[in-house]
């Protein structure tokens, strides 16, 4: 099976944002850059799939050359191959899904993985833009799935419980937390990354469709009330929330 | 001006966030003048169509067909996307639910359209629609205009209140689209509901366990809790690693955001990660014995002790406040 990968180069979770000069962006001094974490559920996934029955993984990324360090690791994970997309300007996720899928069109994978979403714009769109650009069917937000014969059977989440989809391969999967805790590096794995190639393209272009006018912090948070520190400051935090915040 | 507004319905109800988004597309159809078209996909969907009306519909366009009744994303989508080249829409509204966020990425690229997802708010200036939007987990918000002749907005579940209905009812009118097998390459084969479980996104009460309950069997409290206020149960990560409770309970960066009107978060340390999925809450109830737990800094309210003497107390209270078991 050939199976591809597509991984963000996104800043930490626990990074502390400070908004950046251009009153556009975030300052990225310090800041320090990981896989997606959904993207490292997408990436397990392929490489169980492969294990099971055998094929190729491709990692790809779009970016500078900093994403490098990104697909390194999925290298070192056990990807065979890496494909940088190179182009370290911004841009939305239309523009980032349109290079996607002009290489994808190119190595036509059975199975594409993304990540649910890439913790950094958090816009959950480029896996399945990406799937409506090439025709694909797709399933989105998936913990579980199982492939047979042509098609697969994806377990996707949705409010208050799973829906169970099934798709006509090729198809795009988008991956949510659930069966695939990621692995981490071996140091064979590592060693051998170093000897794997990371190819270099310059991805299509195309004009963005959504502009970012200013980046800002939210507004602070009241300075919230200690009611008390034991069982009997109850009755008052009950009055509060019934008579000042008026929720129950 | 026009707003098609995308309205989610599950088993031929409407979902909460379907009501926010008509209501919503209202609002700024009031301001702008102009009119709010509603679009209802689904197998049997014409009877509750009308409703539509009392959030601020003007019309309703129904598609039926018996293959409809499962979300199908490559035949939704086709739907949506048809409708909206036929009514020539301003702007698409669609809930950012697990349907919503499915669809409108690829309505988006059929219409060529620009995408602004999960939308916290959305205003008229200069003459056009300026939306507001978090990113980086709720830690930055972003201001954006989209570009293209049209543009998809999805809106964030909770946050656009619905309102009451007003009793009016919209006309309903029935459109036609032509759906072959092609159009199904992905079906829903079934929906495994967890037992009408209340979904810690949708709840507008949510009473979150941590770690420091020290065990699984200590959740019943935080259940017994949840009842007395008609809430969900929510659960931080650590617990869910631990497999004290199910990842759809999970809530934060790798879990689910929420935005209820109360949170209330037991032994919950308030790691960034889970605070990215809850601090648009409008008021937080933190309970947790240590007073510099980062939790206290987004809570409304804190009880600084321990989880165990308070809950109980807690329910109790409520309990009598609302009533036994109640909301
Ligand atoms: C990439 C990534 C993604 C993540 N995503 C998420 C996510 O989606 N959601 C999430 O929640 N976390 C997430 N985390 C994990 C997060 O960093 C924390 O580890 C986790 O939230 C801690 O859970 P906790 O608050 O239950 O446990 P702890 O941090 O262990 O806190 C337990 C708290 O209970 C209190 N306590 C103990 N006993 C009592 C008592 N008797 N009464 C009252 N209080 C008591 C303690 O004072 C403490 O504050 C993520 C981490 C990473 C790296
Ligand atoms: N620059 C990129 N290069 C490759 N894949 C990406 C890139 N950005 C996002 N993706 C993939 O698309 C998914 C969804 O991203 P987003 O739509 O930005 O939330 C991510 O989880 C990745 O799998």
């Amino acid at each position: 099976m050939k199976l591809a990968v597509c991984i963000s180069h996104v800043p930490d979770t626990a990074t502390k944002i400070t908004i950046g000069a251009d009153g556009k962006s975030i300052d990225t001094t310090g800041v320090n850059y990981i896989i997606g974490p959904y993207d490292e559920y997408a990436i397990e996934a392929a490489l169980r799939l492969k294990e099971k029955m055998t094929g190729e993984v491709v990692v790809i990324s779009l970016g500078g050359d900093a994403h490098k360090e990104s697909l390194r690791k999925a290298l070192a994970m056990g990807a065979d191959k890496a494909v940088l997309l190179k182009d370290a300007s911004p841009r939305d996720s239309f523009s980032v899904a349109r290079a996607v899928a002009d290489y994808l069109k190119e190595f036509s994978p059975d199975i594409t993985f993304f990540g649910k979403q890439a913790v950094d714009y958090d816009n959950s769109a480029v896996g399945l833009m990406v799937a409506e650009m090439l025709g694909l069917p797709s399933a989105a937000v998936v913990v579980k799935f199982e492939v047979k014969d042509g098609s697969l059977l994806a377990e996707r989440e949705i409010e208050g419980g799973h829906e169970v989809v099934e798709v006509k391969l090729p198809a795009v999967l988008t991956m949510q937390k659930g069966e695939y805790e990621p692995r981490y590096p071996s140091l064979k794995g590592i060693m051998a990354a170093k000897s794997k190639p990371i190819e270099e393209r310059q991805p299509s272009a195309s004009s963005p469709k959504v502009e970012i006018l200013s980046m800002l912090k939210p507004p602070p948070k009241p300075a919230g009330k200690i009611v008390g520190t034991d069982a009997s400051a109850v009755p008052e935090l009950v009055r509060l929330l019934h008579e000042e915040a008026k929720v129950i | 001006m026009k707003i098609l507004v995308f309205a989610e319905q599950r088993d031929n109800k409407f979902k909460k966030p379907a009501f926010e988004a008509v209501r919503a597309a209202r609002t700024i159809a009031d301001e702008w003048g102009g009119n709010v078209v509603a679009l209802v996909l689904g197998s049997n969907v014409s009877s509750i169509a009308p409703e539509l009306g009392g959030y601020g519909a003007t019309k309703v366009l129904t598609v039926e067909d018996a293959r409809l009744g499962l979300y199908s994303s490559t035949a939704y989508a086709k739907i949506v996307a048809e409708v909206a080249r036929n009514q020539q829409p301003d702007a698409v509204f669609i809930p950012a639910t697990a349907m919503g966020k499915d669809l409108a990425p690829r309505v988006a690229v059929k219409l060529d359209a620009g995408l602004v997802a999960d939308c916290t708010a959305l205003k008229l200036e200069e003459g056009e629609l300026r939306a507001t939007r978090p990113v980086y987990a709720g830690k930055a918000l972003i201001e954006v205009r989209a570009l293209a002749p049209v543009n998809i907005y999805t809106l964030r579940p909770n946050v656009f209140t619905a309102g009451a209905s007003s009793g009016t009812t919209a006309p309903v009118e029935g459109v036609n689209v032509t759906l072959d097998e092609a159009d199904f390459l992905s079906v829903v084969k079934e929906v495994k509901q967890s037992s009408a479980k209340l979904d810690v996104a949708e709840a507008d009460i949510v009473v979150t366990g941590g770690r420091g309950l020290k065990g699984p069997e200590n959740f019943a409290m935080i259940e017994g809790l949840a009842a007395a206020l008609g809430g969900a149960v929510g659960a931080s990560r650590a617990v869910v690693d631990a497999g004290w409770r199910p990842h759809d309970e999970q809530v934060g960066q790798t879990g689910k955001t929420v935005s209820p009107s109360l949170y209330i978060a037991v032994a919950v340390s308030g790691a960034i990660q889970h605070l990215a999925g809850m601090s648009s809450s409008k008021y937080i109830v933190a309970i947790n014995k240590d007073k510099d737990a980062p939790i206290f800094q987004v809570a409304s309210y804190g009880i600084v002790g321990d989880a165990f003497e308070v809950v109980p107390a807690l329910t109790a209270e409520v309990q009598k406040l609302l009533g036994k078991g109640s909301s």
